[in-house]
C-alpha cells in the first residue's frame, strides 16, 4: 500500500488531524482564525489558486486531494511577510514549505509545476557534492525546456554570464563536476540518515 | 412653598478677566436698579474661601437668602457656590459673555450690554423663585423588592443585603437559579480561561437562602404595585391563591430571558428530528451524560460528531427571527464543543458560524483554547438541516464560497435570548394608525403577561426601548428605566452573559438603593439628583385636560376620579414636561416654573427698532446644549452678542407662553436647542425633547398671528459634542435676522 493510500485509511475524515501530525509545524493550522491578513500580505497570493488562508480552510473542510496537488505553495518564495503579520503568529511560511514537502512525499505534488521542478533539481545539484554547483544548475535551468530554447536563453544571458566570471562569482571550470565539501560521504550518510528517520515516522504514523 | 421676605443679594466676581473686561461698577448699578438686589457686592476672587464666606455670612446674618452670582458659569465651582438654605441663580459672566466676545473696543459696548442683561435676567429668575424644600411626602423604606430569581436577581438580592438593605425576592418558578440552574457549566470567567467551569449556582442559592435580610418567594408573581419609590405597595400572588402585601422602598425588575423558538427558523427542522437541539436543550444532555460520553436523544447512540449552527434566527430582517444579535452565543457554543472534547473522545465537532463574536481578552483565549482543542470553525451559513436517520447540515462556506453537506449524529442551534418584558405601555404609539389616527392593532399581537402590574395611569410595566428590552438611558444611565425607582437588570434590559448579568445586577442594586434614599429625602434621581423641588399643582385652574399625565415620560402622574392630575412626588425626575404641556400654565417648581423663565425674557432690555441690535432668546437644555455653549466659551469660540442664553431643565420643559410672550415683547429671533429625539435619543429625559419639537411644529400658527417670518423660530438637536456647531446655530439666526430685518413688536 502507497504510503498516500496508508494516510487516507488512517485519518480517514480529518485532514486537519492529518496535516497536524504529518506536516512541518501542520499543528499550528487549527489556529489560524481565517482574518485574512495573510493572504492580503502575501505580495504573490493574488497570482496563485489558493493563498494561505484558503489553504488552512481547505484543509479544515477535508479538501485532501485539493490541497495536496495545489501548486500554489510550491511558489511561496519565503518572503516572510505573512509570518510578521499573522495576528495569531502561525508560522505561515514554514507550513506552506511543510504542505509542499508533504505532498512531494506522498508523491502528490504537481510534476508540471516549474517551482517543484526547480527545487528538485537544486537538491539533486547540491547533494552530488554537498554544496550547489552553480554553473551547472544555471545550464539546467536554461535547458529545462530543450536544447534549441537553451541555447536562445544562454545567449540572451551571455553577457551576465561574462560579468559573473569577471568578478570570480562563477567559475567555468566547475562544468568538469566542481569542487565538493570535505567530507562528502560524511554528509551524504548524514542526509540519508535523516530522511530514513523521517520516513520511518511517516510510516509509523500512517499505521 | 415656602412664604417669606426674599432679601436679594447680588455678588459679582471681578476675577478670572471678568474685571478687565466689563465695567463691574455698572453692573453693580444694574443689580440694585433694575434687579432690585438690596445687598450688591464686587470681589475679586469670589469662589475663594474669603469670597466664599463673605456670602456666607451675609446668609447667616439674616441679610440675604437669595443669592445672585455673577460670575462663572452655573456648571462652574458649583461646590463652593452651594448654599443649600438660599436660594441661588448664576448669571453668566464668563464662559456665557467674556469668553464668546472678542476682547477689542468696538465689542466693548454690546458685551457690557450682555453682561448687564445677564445680571438683570439672575435678578428676575430669582425674586420669582422660592427656595426648594422637601415635601414632607417622602418616607423612608429601607427595603427592595427583586422580581426575579435567575443569577441577576440572586446578585441584585446579595448585594443590597451587603449593603445592610431587606430584600424581598419573588421568582415565579418552585426554585431559585432560573436558566443558569438548568447549565452543564459556565463560560469561564478564571485565568487561563481554556475551560468550561463549574457555575457555581448551589453556592450562590444558598447564601441567598441563608443571608438573614433577604425574604424569598417561591411560586410568587407581582400581582400588583402602587404608590412611588420610598412608599411602593406591592402585593404578591402566590399560585396557591394566598396573597401578601409587602411595602418596598423601590424595585429592580430582573425578569431575564426566554429562549428563541426555532420553530420561527422552519428549514432547521427542529422538531422533526430529536437529534437538533437548541442550545439550552443540549445543557440538559450533558448533564444527562453525567462523566460519560453526551448521547444523541433519539437512540442513545454516542455522538462521534456534532455541527454547531450559529445565529439561528438572529440579527435577521426575515419574518419572525430577532432582528438582534444575543453576542453570546459564539462563546457558549465553544463551551459546549469542549463539552464534547472533554466527554465524547474523539468527536468531529464543528461551529459554523456567521461573525464569530468572542469579546475581551477573556473571549480571545478561550476562542483559541477551542482551536487547541480541535475544534473546527468555519465560517459558513446553514441553509438547511435534512433530518432523517443521519442528519445533515446544508451550507455555504463563505471563505471557499462553496456549498457544501455535511452529515453529523448530532445538531445545536444557537437561538438568541428573548427579553421576558411585560406589555409596552406605549406599544399603541408605534403602532400604525388609521386615517383617523387611531392605532391599528396587529392580527397576530401576542398578549404578554404583566410582570409588574403597576397601577399607573401610564401602563403595567416598564417602557421598551426596541425588540422588547426596557427602556434606559442607554449611554448615561443604564439601570434606570423609565419609571422612577424601578431599575432593570440583566437580560431583560439588553442581551448579557453571565459575568455581565452579575455586574449589572450590582449596579441596579446600587442604584435602587439611592433612589429610596433619595426618595426618604425628597430628593431627585438624576439627572437633577438631590434637587428638592417638585412639581406644584394648582388645582383651581385646571381644566382636566390630561396633556401633563399623558406627556410626563416618566409615568410619574396619576389621575383621580374626576380627571384631575395627582402627582407623585417621588416618580417625578423633574423635568419639567408637564409644566411645559400645560395650556393653563398651573403647574411649577419652587425654583423653575413660567415665571422664572418668563421673567428672565421680560427683563432682557430690548433696544428700539433702530439701534440695529436684535435680540435673540436662546433656550438651551441644561444637560448637553448649554454645556456645548460653555464648552464653546472655554474654547474660545465666539457667537452673536445679541443672543440671551436661559438654560431649561429639558426642552419639553419649554411652554409656549414663553416664545408667544418673547416674540410679543419684540425679540427678534428664538432659538431652542434641546438633545436628539427619536431611536436614537439622548434627551435625558427620554420624551421631553421629542414633546417639545411636536409643540414647536405648532408655533408656526402663532407666528402667522403675529405676521413673523417663519424663520424667527429654530428648533434644533443639539448633543454636547457640538462645541462648533452650537454656537454656529445663533449666528444663523443672527444672520436670518439681518436678511428679514428686525421684529416691528419693539416698544
Ligand atoms: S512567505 Fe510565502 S506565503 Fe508568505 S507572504 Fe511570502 S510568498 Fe506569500
Ligand atoms: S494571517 Fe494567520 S490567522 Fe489570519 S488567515 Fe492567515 S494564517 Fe490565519
Ligand atoms: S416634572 Fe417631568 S417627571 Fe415630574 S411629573 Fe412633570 S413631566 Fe413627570
Ligand atoms: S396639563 Fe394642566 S390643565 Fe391639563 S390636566 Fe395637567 S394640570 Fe390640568
Amino acid at each position: 500500500m502507497s504510503l498516500n493510500t496508508a494516510m487516507v485509511e488512517k485519518y480517514r475524515n480529518n485532514f486537519l488531524q492529518e496535516v497536524a501530525g504529518n506536516v512541518e509545524e501542520g499543528d499550528w493550522v487549527k489556529m489560524c482564525m481565517q482574518c485574512g491578513v495573510c493572504a492580503g500580505s502575501c505580495p504573490l497570493g493574488n497570482a496563485w489558486e489558493h493563498t494561505p488562508q484558503k489553504l488552512f480552510m481547505m484543509i479544515r473542510a477535508n479538501k485532501r486531494d485539493e490541497v495536496l496537488t495545489s501548486d500554489s505553495m510550491w511558489m511561496c518564495t519565503s518572503c516572510y511577510n505573512c509570518i510578521v503579520r499573522c495576528p495569531r503568529e502561525l508560522p505561515i511560511t514554514h507550513i506552506m514549505h511543510g504542505l509542499a514537502t508533504y505532498a512531494k512525499k506522498l508523491g502528490l505534488a504537481p510534476q508540471s509545476n516549474p517551482t517543484q521542478w526547480f527545487s528538485e533539481t537544486f537538491w539533486n545539484n547540491m547533494m552530488k557534492k554537498g554544496r550547489v554547483n552553480e554553473l551547472k544548475l544555471g545550464l539546467s535551468l536554461y535547458f529545462k525546456d530543450g536544447f534549441v530554447s537553451g541555447i536562445k536563453e544562454s545567449i540572451a544571458h551571455q553577457k551576465l554570464g561574462m560579468n559573473m566570471m569577471k568578478a570570480k562569482r562563477m567559475a567555468p571550470m566547475e562544468i568538469m563536476g566542481g569542487h565538493g565539501v570535505k567530507d562528502l560521504s560524511g554528509l551524504q550518510k548524514m542526509i540519508k540518515k535523516a530522511q530514513d528517520i523521517e520516513a520511518e515516522r511517516l510510516e509509523a504514523n500512517s499505521k | 412653598m415656602a412664604n417669606y421676605d426674599k432679601k436679594l443679594g447680588a455678588y459679582i466676581c471681578s476675577g478670572c478677566g471678568i474685571g478687565d473686561r466689563l465695567d463691574v461698577s455698572q453692573l453693580e448699578t444694574t443689580a440694585k436698579r433694575d434687579g432690585k438686589a438690596a445687598n450688591c457686592k464686587t470681589h475679586d476672587f469670589l469662589c475663594s474661601k474669603a469670597g466664599v464666606e463673605m456670602i456666607q455670612k451675609d446668609i447667616d446674618d439674616g441679610e440675604v437668602n437669595h443669592v445672585i452670582i455673577g460670575g462663572c458659569s452655573r456648571r462652574s465651582k458649583i461646590e463652593a457656590f452651594r448654599f443649600p438654605e438660599a436660594a441661588v441663580t448664576r448669571a453668566n459672566l464668563r464662559e456665557g459673555c467674556i469668553w464668546i466676545r472678542p476682547d477689542n473696543d468696538e465689542a466693548q459696548e454690546t458685551t457690557q450690554e450682555m453682561a448687564d442683561d445677564l445680571i438683570r435676567m439672575a435678578c428676575a429668575e430669582s425674586k420669582y423663585m422660592n427656595i426648594p424644600t422637601a415635601s414632607g411626602e417622602q418616607e423612608l423604606n429601607k427595603t427592595l423588592l427583586v422580581v426575579g430569581g435567575g443569577i441577576t436577581g440572586m446578585t441584585t438580592a446579595l448585594e443590597s443585603a451587603k449593603a445592610g438593605y431587606n430584600v424581598v425576592l419573588v421568582e415565579k418558578a418552585a426554585e431559585l437559579g432560573g436558566w443558569m440552574a438548568q447549565l452543564h457549566k459556565r463560560t469561564p470567567n478564571k485565568m487561563p480561561y481554556a475551560a468550561p467551569q463549574d457555575t457555581g449556582i448551589d453556592a450562590t442559592i444558598a447564601a441567598v437562602n441563608d443571608h438573614a435580610n433577604i425574604t424569598v418567594h417561591l411560586n410568587t408573581t407581582v400581582s400588583k404595585t402602587e404608590g412611588a419609590p420610598g412608599r411602593f405597595k406591592v402585593e404578591l400572588a402566590v399560585e396557591s391563591g394566598s396573597a401578601s402585601t409587602v411595602d418596598v422602598g423601590a424595585i429592580v425588575q430582573a425578569s431575564g430571558f426566554n429562549m428563541f423558538d426555532p420553530a420561527n427558523v422552519p428549514a432547521m427542522n427542529h422538531d422533526k428530528s430529536a437529534d437538533i437541539v437548541t442550545n439550552m436543550e443540549l445543557e440538559a444532555l450533558a448533564n444527562a451524560a453525567g462523566d460519560g460520553p453526551i448521547k444523541r436523544p433519539s437512540d442513545g447512540k454516542q455522538v462521534s460528531s456534532v455541527i454547531f449552527i450559529q445565529n439561528v434566527g438572529q440579527n435577521s430582517e426575515e419574518e419572525g427571527h430577532l432582528p438582534y444579535h444575543s453576542g453570546i452565543g459564539d462563546m457558549v457554543s465553544i463551551k459546549q464543543a469542549m463539552y464534547f472534547k472533554h466527554l465524547n473522545g474523539d468527536c468531529d465537532t464543528t461551529i459554523l458560524f456567521d461573525n464569530l463574536r468572542t469579546p475581551g481578552a477573556a473571549g480571545e483565549d478561550f476562542y483559541r483554547a477551542g482551536q487547541d482543542a480541535m475544534v473546527t470553525f468555519r465560517k459558513g451559513i446553514a441553509s438547511e438541516v435534512v433530518a432523517g436517520g443521519d442528519l445533515e447540515v446544508k451550507f455555504k462556506d463563505m471563505i471557499l464560497d462553496e456549498e457544501f453537506t455535511e452529515s453529523a449524529d448530532l445538531v445545536v442551534l444557537d437561538v438568541g435570548m428573548v427579553p421576558n418584558s411585560g406589555p409596552d405601555p406605549y406599544a399603541a404609539d408605534n403602532l400604525p394608525k388609521d386615517e383617523d389616527g387611531n392605532p391599528i392593532e396587529e392580527e397576530n399581537a401576542v398578549s404578554v403577561e404583566s410582570i409588574l402590574n403597576l397601577d399607573y395611569r401610564q401602563g403595567t410595566d416598564l417602557p421598551h426601548l426596541r425588540h422588547g428590552f426596557t427602556d434606559s438611558h442607554f449611554i448615561c444611565f443604564p439601570y434606570e428605566t423609565r419609571r422612577t425607582g424601578i431599575y432593570s437588570a440583566g437580560p431583560v434590559r439588553r442581551p448579557m452573559d453571565i459575568h455581565q448579568t452579575m455586574e449589572d445586577a450590582a449596579g441596579a442594586a446600587m442604584k435602587a438603593i439611592q433612589a429610596l434614599e433619595n426618595a426618604g429625602k425628597g430628593r431627585a434621581a438624576h439627572p437633577r439628583s438631590g434637587d428638592l423641588s417638585y412639581p406644584l399643582f394648582r388645582k383651581e385652574g385646571c381644566t382636566q385636560c390630561k396633556r401633563c399625565t399623558v406627556e410626563c415620560p416618566f409615568g410619574a402622574i396619576n389621575e383621580d376620579e374626576k380627571g384631575f392630575p395627582v402627582f407623585n412626588e417621588s416618580r417625578c425626575r423633574r423635568c419639567g414636561t408637564c409644566m411645559g404641556a400645560c395650556p393653563v400654565r398651573v403647574i411649577s417648581f419652587d425654583n423653575y416654573s413660567v415665571d422664572t423663565v418668563g421673567q428672565q425674557i421680560k427683563n432682557v432690555d430690548i433696544p428700539d427698532e433702530f439701534d440695529e441690535k436684535p435680540r435673540i432668546l436662546v433656550l438651551a437644555c441644561e444637560n448637553d446644549a448649554y454645556p456645548a455653549l460653555d464648552m464653546a466659551g472655554q474654547n474660545g469660540i465666539e457667537y452673536s452678542s445679541f443672543a440671551r442664553i436661559i438654560p431649561v431643565r429639558c426642552l419639553g420643559s419649554v411652554n409656549t407662553i414663553w416664545l408667544t410672550d418673547a416674540l410679543n415683547s419684540g425679540y427678534d429671533g428664538i432659538v431652542l436647542m434641546g438633545c436628539s429625539k427619536g431611536d436614537e435619543y439622548q434627551c435625558h429625559f427620554v420624551k421631553g425633547s421629542e414633546m417639545a419639537h411636536y409643540r414647536m411644529g405648532k408655533i408656526a400658527d402663532t407666528l402667522q398671528t403675529l405676521s413673523l417670518e417663519e424663520e424667527r423660530v429654530a428648533t434644533y438637536e443639539v448633543a454636547i459634542t457640538d462645541i462648533q456647531r452650537a454656537p454656529k446655530l445663533i449666528n444663523d439666526m443672527a444672520e436670518t435676522i439681518e436678511q428679514i430685518g428686525m421684529s416691528p413688536f419693539k416698544f
